[in-house]
């Protein structure tokens, strides 16, 4: 990753932009200068996708950081709300409805409709390798979560089985419910998690929220087995 | 202070290094936490393997006088060991977070030790007399024939080799559903508070089966969550008081006589942030790693990823004292955020007398600032510069276009090779800076 410093060009070109260099420059600097300051925060975004989807195939996922790059991401989607530069992503991910390869996709799109992309440079190395990631990150996220899914329905509720869990404490499950969505497709991308993190994401709840009590039951069955 | 020109400057030289020369570092070994214990005569280090060491500090040679005593092994024992959530399927690290060392009040030591979940008190006492003589056994703990004693005798203490023994006494478990970042031992000697992301909960020493929960931040909807707890500590000399830090660059100051649950604080600390120096990185810079009490208990002092702020806890507005630590890093941010150092979670420490603050950095560079003189020194702790008493030479990162002699560039800098634990002797100018695997003391050449 970053073993003894290696020199990277792009990214100090992608550092003044997104790190809000704030310095005074003349109009022409300042039209390609926002162009590179929106790819970088392209890139931004992308990033921060990933390590939320990584930290989630985790063993146990360290809050503060989740909880850190999950305010960035939000704050990147609040900047480009304003600007308008949200819409047309999100256009672009209705339109796309490939399952699979749905990053990709979306990857491309992006990339298409947005001429300030076009005019400044593309974060090509960068990108391939996130997708290839992505890729092999979201099989290994459909194994994981997998598991957790279950085939059968709830079964009608039961008065003794009911006061048995009744001194569980729902809470300890709350932790894998940390910025809901992230177990309830498996076969959600990153541009998902966006979704479930706005407030416009109702879709993404509610089908969370049915996973939740999936995850509970699972749990039960699992107290009952190790006979805590 | 810092070894800078001469005059009563004190000179930071080698004293010891411990752990393996090897460059490959085995995960288990790298040092997770290091203190000194309250007459620093006993340094502990806790590593990733859940193991804690020990040095003591020996008595200074009568034949080379000028030579201060060096800290060398006095116990080891495994304190936590890894275990497996099975309601969770996780695997609970064994990586002590934390040690604290209680105030002595008799000939044995104790301390608290934690991994993410569990905390420990460990009782360390010395054996250095057996009994020798018992009737009924021999020497080799065979029991006798009844037939053959014909006299009784008296035991008798006899003196042997010193042997170093270390026991939990109290194990503080199933408390914290979150991952404990801090522990810290209360000004009335008898209760202790541990704080996982969300929660800090409040102890009895003695009492193990309970804790009462005194602050809990966490949201109804955890869809919520935008901000956790980093640090906690309480204050020196009130025992009614105490600090804890979250990831937006906060520190709230709670006093427990006003309610049960402390979710409401007394003051809050936070700095207005510069809306010039605005970035989508200022939240997570601004996240606070570390917080503690002066010695005094009249400031506070945090570390944030660039800097370290000295807070007067009468003024809650702004900081007293800002030092930067690197701030050649702020053009760096995307590629740390990129690579997760980002989010290295660095400490800082007092000297005994409040004078001067130390805090860690990468490539082995640690930096101490000294607040009367506002002088700064960067050292490093590498084994070249590791020659019995030999001066630490200060080290300097090159920021503009040209770099001189001796100087660092940023792009050189070894960022796998981080300072983030480190602690002064109480009283002396002693320091212990822990360097992934290794462990260097260092000390001032004038005594």
């Amino acid at each position: 990753m970053f073993p003894k410093g290696t020199k990277r060009k792009f990214s100090d070109a992608g550092e003044e932009a997104v790190g809000g260099g704030g310095g005074d420059q003349g109009p022409s600097a300042a039209s390609s200068s926002s162009s590179s300051a929106a790819a970088a925060r392209q890139s931004l975004l992308d990033m921060s996708l990933i390590k939320l989807q990584l930290c989630h195939m985790l063993v146990e996922p360290n809050l503060c950081r989740s909880v850190l790059i999950a305010n960035t991401v939000r704050q990147i989607q609040e900047e480009m709300t304003q600007d308008g530069t949200w819409q047309i992503m999100t256009q672009a991910l209705a339109a796309a409805q490939c399952p699979a390869d749905r990053l990709v996709a979306t990857e491309v799109l992006c990339r298409q409709t947005d001429p300030a992309a076009q005019a400044g440079q593309s974060p090509k190395p960068f990108s391939e390798a996130e997708q290839d990631h992505l890729r092999a990150d979201s099989r290994t996220g459909e194994q994981v979560f997998g598991t957790f899914e279950i085939k059968h329905p709830a079964p009608p509720p039961d008065p003794a089985l009911d006061e048995l869990f009744s001194d569980v404490d729902p809470s300890y499950y709350d932790l894998d419910t940390v910025l809901t969505g992230m177990q309830s497709a498996p076969k959600m991308g990153p541009y998902d998690l966006l979704e479930s993190l706005s407030s416009h994401g109702p879709t993404a709840l509610s089908s969370s929220s049915s996973c939740r009590s999936d995850l509970n039951e699972l749990d039960h069955i699992m107290e009952i087995i190790v006979g805590s | 202070m810092a070894g800078v020109a001469g005059g009563n400057d004190f000179q930071w030289c080698f004293s010891q290094v411990k752990g393996a020369i090897d460059e490959d570092v085995a995960e288990a070994d790298i040092i997770s936490t290091v203190e000194f214990n309250y007459s620093g005569d006993l340094l502990a280090t806790g590593d990733k393997g859940g193991r804690v060491v020990i040095f003591q500090h020996e008595q200074e040679s009568k034949n080379r006088p000028h030579l201060r005593g060096e800290y060398n092994v006095y116990s080891t024992f495994q304190s936590h060991e890894p275990e497996f959530d099975y309601l969770k399927s996780l695997e609970i690290e064994e990586k002590i977070n934390k040690i604290r060392w209680l105030p002595q009040q008799n000939a044995a030591h104790f301390l608290l030790s934690t991994n993410d979940k569990t905390i420990k008190l460990w009782k360390i006492s010395e054996r250095d007399k057996r009994a020798e003589g018992y009737n009924l056994k021999d020497e080799d703990g065979r029991i006798r024939d009844p037939y053959r004693i014909t006299s009784l005798r008296v035991p008798v203490l006899m003196p042997m080799d010193l042997m170093v023994e270390a026991s939990p006494r109290r194990i503080f478990a199933n408390a914290h559903t979150y991952h404990i970042n801090s522990i810290s031992v209360n000004s009335d000697h008898e209760t202790y508070l541990s704080a996982d992301d969300l929660r800090i909960n409040l102890w009895h020493l003695e009492i193990t089966d309970r804790s009462f929960n005194i602050v809990d931040i966490k949201p109804a909807n955890m869809e919520e969550l935008t901000e956790v707890i980093t640090a906690a500590e309480c204050h020196p000399h009130q025992c009614n008081v105490f600090v804890y830090s979250s990831s937006k660059g906060t520190i709230r100051l709670c006093d427990m006589r006003a309610a049960a649950l402390c979710d409401r604080h007394s003051k809050f600390f936070e700095e207005p942030e510069d809306p010039s120096s605005r970035s989508f990185f200022s939240e997570i810079i601004s996240s606070i790693s570390d917080v503690k009490f002066s010695h005094s208990g009249r400031y506070m002092m945090t570390r944030d990823y660039l800097s370290v702020k000295v807070w007067d806890l009468n003024m809650e507005n702004r900081p007293v004292e800002t030092y930067q630590v690197h701030e050649y890093l702020r053009s760096k941010l995307c590629s740390l955020y990129e690579n997760d150092c980002i989010f290295d979670k660095f400490e800082c420490c007092w000297n005994g007398s409040d004078s001067a603050i130390m805090t860690g950095s990468y490539n082995n560079f640690f930096r101490m600032f000294d607040r009367n003189t506002r002088r700064d020194i960067t050292l490093e702790a590498s084994r070249e510069s590791s020659k019995p008493r030999a001066t630490l030479k200060p080290r300097k990162v090159s920021t503009g276009g040209k770099r001189k002699k001796d100087e660092i560039s940023v792009d050189s800098l070894d960022f796998n090779k981080k300072i983030l634990h480190t602690a002064w002797h109480p009283k002396d100018n002693v320091i212990a800076v822990a360097a992934t695997n290794n462990l260097y003391i260092f000390q001032d050449k004038i005594n």
